[in-house]
């Protein structure tokens, strides 16, 4: 065997993010004494917990060589179905879970149908039923953000309030780390070892790799589809949940900025370590890299309309990398 | 061209290559798979640079920087793969006079009349029949690759190179392709023809210049050489037989086919037993391929039955047949047979995980000595295993696209041209595997439309001709000739 030659773009390709990730941070620190303290950075493994969920679930949707842009709207449905479920309608656990984590079911459901079986091209379908379940989230809500003790509309008060288990979720912690950080690692390492270890995740890898060669080799590729949906968006539903219970309010319309960040983390993701496609590992690193900036940002007070640039920026780059490798490789 | 070198990452793909034609010549250029023929072509139409070495037209020096440079100096090139030359969406009247439309010089509107009758006229001067207002979408593979001869042809070529021209073609379609190259020929062109048909070879090129390892062999006249001698050539060792043949038992029937219906495919019934090679010829579009196909379930049937060892079996999908025992290696090897982006491991154990994966884990251990037992087995000529597929060479592709059925418990392997685009080294190892299987009692089904292998390699020979089976033959009683006969509708 030849010695390899060193190249410069391979090595940027795989430790690239990384590097960025500790370069902003050192900077970040030196500008800032609290920037590198404990308390700042679970606050940033905290911030980032929801879009992990939101970015795992459109890792997913990549992996089978689709996509799904309905997460967003996903996260601010089960949002506000699930503070509904407490605030308006009293439930317990229960109804509470259930029925947020049901809908996101049938949302991806409705994604898969309009995807694997009628055909429509997947950013197509889901562009529209990113508008249908954001129409359905404001219906139901009639536009109002769900809180303890709101006006209803006939005049009275909301009779329920947040459970303090539900709170918990978003805001407790075991052993000062905050429970939602908990959460996210244990559904990074759940999924990064059911892609990477198990037949099924082998079997979604293949059927985004060539639909027609998985479908030949007899791998039921709509099953396969079908499930990518329905887990993006159970994950998006969930991080909804995670949503509500961290702000203690089914804040209206919270998910919208949520797909922009999912999208550039998963895609940021490609690149970790060389994968060079969707893993779940990578995704969390590009989350990561995306919430050390933005605390960066506000620590250093620049305005918050200013963050969607910069947000842009990272998804326009990381997908400059990955589909300036993607030709590479074809050339070679 | 003269002393050309070209290097991919360090690795020498080319070797102060000699390459000359003269105007009016139609100069074949052979060699088995990565022997440089496809390099040393994309420098001449400025796809690549070389590192080393000159071109020279007319006994000018030339630089070709660029496709367009190429173009310029009237070099054409009628590629394989022609869908990445046509765009679809347009007509193929818009197709055929596509550098007209993008180098006009005329301003203003497209000349819609006049564009459909320049490119009626010349697609009769060839005596083609496609409407020429049709999308390029819905057009053939043969079609479409009339229309890129068109094309190449409307231009005022000096140069025209054909790379496998006649591989999606029919042997009547092969002929009328000839006829047109003779006519270049008359006008002058210089014509470089690369193909893995030998026969045709003979047929219709002057002289022959074969590579070898990213060097040129030997340049000759055709009329001076032989097919043995250009096979030795290419391999660089005598060839001694072309189809190791095992002698085999038959056995009980396996597959049991009546009248089996669907797109192209009108009513056919097929038998195989154990151990039995069944080749299933008939030219190209005679519906071997949707026959393989409604066989793999992969399209849907309209009638017939399908019986295996002697129960019915029920399919809607190819997973239906996988578990059935019935497997299929298809014809589009890329896009169909293997996962380019994914490694030869991975490749290798798509079809049999479930059998080593009990709890749904995948155990490593057992899928990477399968995959090492597999590539020792077929021959794969792979770094390692972890190798992506897309970088093997087409031969050791299709390997890896027959080595995944290979431990499956399959009863019917079904081969749908297994030897297409494939050198001659790897297509002698597809031959001994199909034996060895059916040395171990499998059922073999081999679709081609390569008469002499089929011939080679069968035990029985059925003929298709417009989604039917129109002859029946037997081991040593077929001949091209005959086979041909029946092939295209001889009663």
């Amino acid at each position: 065997m030849e010695v390899k030659k060193f190249s410069l773009f391979d090595f940027v390709y795989k430790y690239g993010t990384v590097a960025v990730i500790v370069i902003v941070m050192l900077l970040f620190s030196l500008t800032n004494p609290y920037f590198f303290t404990y308390d700042n950075l679970t606050d940033i493994l905290r911030s980032i917990s929801i879009v992990t969920f939101v970015a795992i679930g459109v890792t997913f949707s990549l992996i089978v060589g689709g996509f799904d842009l309905s997460v967003g709207s996903t996260v601010s449905l089960t949002t506000v179905v699930s503070a509904s479920m407490m605030v308006w309608y009293e439930q317990g656990v229960v109804a509470t879970f259930i029925i947020p984590i049901a809908l996101s079911l049938l949302v991806g459901l409705v994604n898969a149908f309009l995807v694997v079986k009628i055909r429509i091209p997947d950013l197509l379908a889901t562009l529209a039923m990113l508008y249908i379940v954001n129409g359905i989230h404001m219906t139901y809500s009639k536009g109002y953000s769900i809180y303890a003790n709101m006006p209803m509309a006939d005049g009275t008060t909301a009779p329920g309030k947040f459970q303090s288990w539900f709170l918990w979720l978003g805001q407790g912690e075991i052993l000062s780390v905050p429970v939602p950080v908990i959460l996210t690692f244990l559904l990074v390492a759940i999924t990064h070892v059911y892609l990477t270890y198990t037949r099924q995740g082998r079997m979604l890898y293949m059927t985004g790799g060539n639909l027609e060669a998985a479908r030949l080799s007899g791998i039921p590729v709509n099953r396969y589809r079908t499930l990518a949906y329905v887990l993006s968006a159970l994950f998006a539903g969930l991080g909804g949940m995670l949503l509500a219970a961290r702000i203690g309010t089914g804040q209206v319309s919270s998910g919208g900025s949520m797909l922009m960040d999912a999208v550039a983390a998963a895609f940021v993701g490609f690149s970790v370590f060389g994968a060079g496609k969707p893993n779940v590992f990578g995704t969390f690193v590009g989350a990561i890299l995306i919430g050390v900036l933005l605390n960066g940002m506000t620590m250093l007070n620049l305005p918050y309309y200013a963050y969607d640039i910069i947000k842009g920026a990272v998804l326009a780059l990381a997908l400059a990398v990955t589909y300036y490798q993607l030709r590479r490789k074809r050339k070679a | 061209m003269k002393g050309i070198v070209k290097h991919f990452s360090g690795v020498p793909a080319l070797q102060s290559v000699q390459f000359e034609v003269k105007a009016g010549e139609v100069h074949a250029l052979l060699g088995a798979n990565g022997a440089g023929k496809s390099t040393l072509m994309k420098i001449l139409t400025g796809a690549y640079q070389a590192d080393e070495g000159s071109i020279s037209i007319d006994g000018h020096d030339v630089a070709i920087r660029s496709p367009q440079d190429a173009k310029a100096l009237g070099i054409q090139c009628v590629y394989q793969e022609v869908d990445t030359a046509l765009i679809p969406y347009l007509s193929v009247a818009e197709n055929i006079l596509l550098d007209q439309l993008v180098s006009s010089k005329k301003k203003g509107l497209v000349n819609w009349q006049s564009l459909y009758a320049e490119s009626e006229k010349i697609l009769q001067g060839f005596g083609f029949s496609i409407p020429v207002k049709m999308l390029v979408e819905q057009c053939t593979l043969s079609e479409k690759q009339l229309i890129l001869i068109a094309r190449a042809t409307v231009q005022q070529a000096k140069y025209v190179i054909f790379d496998e021209p006649t591989a999606p073609l029919s042997t009547k379609e092969s002929e009328r392709l000839f006829q047109i190259i003779a006519q270049l020929k008359s006008a002058g062109v210089g014509i470089i023809y690369i193909s893995h048909r030998l026969p045709e070879i003979f047929e219709i090129c002057d002289r022959i210049t074969i590579m070898r390892d990213g060097q040129g062999v030997i340049t000759t006249e055709t009329t001076a050489t032989s097919m043995d001698e250009v096979i030795s050539h290419m391999l660089g060792k005598s060839f001694a037989e072309e189809f190791p043949k095992v002698e085999v038992p038959i056995g009980e029937p396996i597959l049991e086919v009546q009248g089996i219906a669907g797109a192209k495919v009108h009513g056919v019934d097929v038998r195989v037993r154990e151990g039995e090679i069944v080749g299933v010829v008939g030219l190209v579009g005679a519906g071997k391929t949707e026959l393989a196909r409604l066989l793999f379930g992969a399209d849907p049937k309209e009638s017939g039955e399908i019986r295996l060892k002697g129960k019915p079996v029920r399919m809607s999908s190819p997973k239906d047949a996988v578990d059935a025992g019935i497997v299929l290696v298809p014809e589009e090897r890329r896009k169909e047979g293997i996962f380019v982006e994914e490694s030869v491991k991975n490749n290798l154990s798509v079809a049999t995980l479930a059998n080593w994966s009990p709890l749904g884990f995948i155990r490593k251990g057992i899928e990477s000595r399968q995959a090492k037992d597999l590539v020792q087995k077929l021959g794969v000529k792979t770094a390692d295993i972890g190798q992506l597929v897309g970088f093997l060479s087409g031969g050791n592709q299709q390997k890896v696209a027959i080595g995944k059925w290979v431990n499956t418990n399959a009863s019917i392997f079904m081969f749908d041209e297994p030897t297409k685009g494939v050198d001659i080294g790897a297509k002698s190892d597809i031959y001994r595997l199909i034996g060895t299987l059916a040395e171990q009692k499998k059922g073999i089904l081999y679709f081609s439309c390569e008469f002499q292998e089929v011939i080679g390699i069968a035990d029985r020979i059925l003929v298709m001709f417009e989604g039917k089976i129109v002859k029946e033959l037997s081991r040593g009683q077929a001949t091209q000739e005959q086979i041909m006969y029946y092939a295209s509708g001889g009663e």
